[in-house]
């Protein structure tokens, strides 16, 4: 009776990880979900749950917040897409020596505070800041600041995100052989049908990965509204901390909390349904 | 061979590259500019420059708490976070298990998590658990999106890792603990040390779980924006250069060594 369950090497390696998950990851999200059956504006556990906080939901304004953040999540993956592709094209294609040089810097901004970089924005941005006050000086030009408009909340979230939708499509683009892409030029395909036929199916996974990444953290976005945006959109991470600091009514902010999960933990379970990571990370 | 429309190709994407990074240390500079303005306000062409505001944010005893709080979280963070990861990349990619594919899915759930919401949902926890919010419980809450990252980082390393170098190990009498200090290890370090670097990076930077989890003590990420939404001095610029040249020093010096080691291990097969 010594050894009741036998577990291999990688049972006991993923063990200390899972339980860590348990504690610091299932649980919270079991709690948010649990206390947002709870009475509005109560911070016990054990009465009686309802789902009053939900009906408060559907009846108020909250769905204009849900609606912001969820489009500007996708405006923000858009052009980011768009932005990114041809610089991690380049980076495994085009740049050769320099490419390492240039993942490095690409790197570095990950690293630094997102508030920190925002705010170099609106030094940047500000009425006599470094555009309008460079402008104001050398063209004798009065322009009207972009700062606390939408257009300035989705400048700071392309430009924060930015790294997260150019790393994972690197990776992807890499995945694609370059034998096959010589082939189908050999064969006569045009540049378009490569790009459209071979490199965009085969890096497709990366590009998913990126996607996706980019779309979750824009929705859970929150300093980009309020440092960049002057508050000029309230986007539903705000409703939440909100409820949960000012309005102290805890079980409203984490039915809100809840709505948001599900919406995220549908695409994300969706796209990595069918995802070999083992390909994806570990090839070569 | 080059046709011509290859090369107006590769000069548009350098072209679009190269805008691309001035695009994301724009906001650097700006930054790096104002902190050497010697005005109250920012104003650009900055007409007087100086050093004033760096000595004064070092000679403040609160930036020194502030300092000290973010590097002793990030310090803790990185150590845990590169033991837990270490055991958790051998399960990711070194070994074969029923459960693996399922393990690695969930290994992901946490990094596809909007942040703010964690760190709000984590507050709730330490609150029904009656713990009292410190920067320890910051670093728990760190952990939790940091774990996950590190662990891909350093299984990235170890699917190049080849099985084969343990087993000779063994054939030759190695113990368990001889082999994991002999081999595993060493093979691995170019992995547990970009690890290292991520984890004390991210904790670093990380505002939103910060925002949430720290209760009274206060790190640098969250002192900043305390003061951009209301009260500005120049200390943040300054703060805010201190914090990206320490980011780019660690980075690029992190990697050289790695280059430099991975360089002396060649030269020593050779």
């Amino acid at each position: 009776m010594r050894r009741l369950v036998q577990l291999g090497q990688g049972e006991k390696s993923a063990i200390p990880l899972l339980l860590f998950l348990l504690i610091g990851f299932a649980a919270p999200l079991l709690a948010v979900i649990w206390f947002s059956f709870m009475p509005a504006r109560t911070f016990s556990l054990f009465a009686a749950p309802s789902l009053a906080n939900y009906a408060t939901i559907f009846e108020s304004t909250s769905y204009i917040s849900f609606l912001w953040s969820l489009g500007l999540a996708a405006v923000t993956v858009i052009l980011l897409a768009l932005i990114c592709y041809p610089v991690a094209y380049g980076i495994v294609r085009v740049f050769g020596k320099w490419a390492m040089l240039l993942t490095l810097l690409f790197t570095i901004p990950l690293f630094v505070s997102e508030n920190i970089r925002l705010y170099g924005w609106i030094l940047f941005l500000i009425k006599n800041g470094v555009l309008l006050g460079s402008l104001k000086s050398i063209f004798g030009l009065e322009l009207e600041s972009i700062l606390f408009t939408r257009t300035a909340i989705l400048l700071g979230m392309v430009y924060v995100y930015l790294p997260f939708m150019l790393f994972p499509m690197t990776l992807g683009i890499s995945m694609v052989p370059s034998e096959t892409r010589d082939a189908a030029f050999d064969l006569g395909a045009s540049r378009w049908q490569v790009f459209r036929e071979i490199e965009l199916p085969l890096s497709m996974p990366g590009i998913v990965i990126g996607f996706l990444l980019t779309f979750v953290l824009a929705v859970g976005a929150i300093a980009e509204a309020k440092v960049m945006g002057g508050q000029r959109i309230i986007p539903i991470t705000h409703d939440i901390e909100i409820a949960f600091t000012y309005a102290q009514n805890w079980p409203l902010g984490a039915a809100l909390a809840v709505l948001l999960m599900l919406v995220v933990g549908v695409l994300v379970l969706l796209a990595l349904r069918r995802f070999d990571l083992d390909r994806f990370l570990g090839r070569r | 061979m080059e046709t011509k429309g290859q090369r107006v190709r590769h000069a548009f994407i350098t072209a679009w590259a190269l805008a691309v990074i001035v695009f994301l240390y724009l906001p650097t500079v700006c930054i790096t500019i104002a902190s050497f303005t010697a005005s109250r306000y920012f104003q650009f062409p900055v007409a007087k420059f100086g050093l004033d505001w760096w000595e004064k944010t070092f000679n403040s005893i609160e930036i020194r708490q502030l300092l000290s709080t973010s590097i002793s979280i990030a310090l803790c963070v990185t150590v845990i976070a590169v033991t837990l990861a270490f055991f958790g990349a051998l399960a990711f990619a070194r070994y074969d298990w029923k459960g693996r594919s399922i393990y690695q899915k969930l290994i992901l759930l946490p990094i596809f998590f909007p942040q703010s919401v964690l760190g709000l949902a984590l507050l709730l926890w330490f609150n029904m658990l009656g713990l009292q919010l410190s920067w320890m419980t910051a670093v728990f809450a760190h952990l939790v999106w940091i774990v996950p990252v590190v662990t891909l980082v350093i299984a990235i390393q170890v699917y190049s890792f080849d099985p084969a170098l343990e087993e000779a190990a063994f054939d030759l009498g190695a113990t368990r603990w001889q082999v994991l200090r002999e081999v595993t290890l060493p093979v691995l370090f170019p992995g547990l040390f970009s690890g290292a670097l991520f984890a004390f990076l991210l904790s670093w930077g990380n505002f939103p779980l910060s925002l949430y989890t720290t209760g009274a003590d206060t790190t640098v990420p969250e002192y900043l924006y305390a003061k951009m939404v209301a009260g500005y001095t120049p200390g943040v610029p300054v703060l805010g250069t201190v914090s990206t040249i320490g980011a780019a020093f660690l980075l690029i010096g992190g990697y050289g060594l790695i280059l430099a080691m991975r360089r002396a291990r060649q030269s020593a097969t050779e």
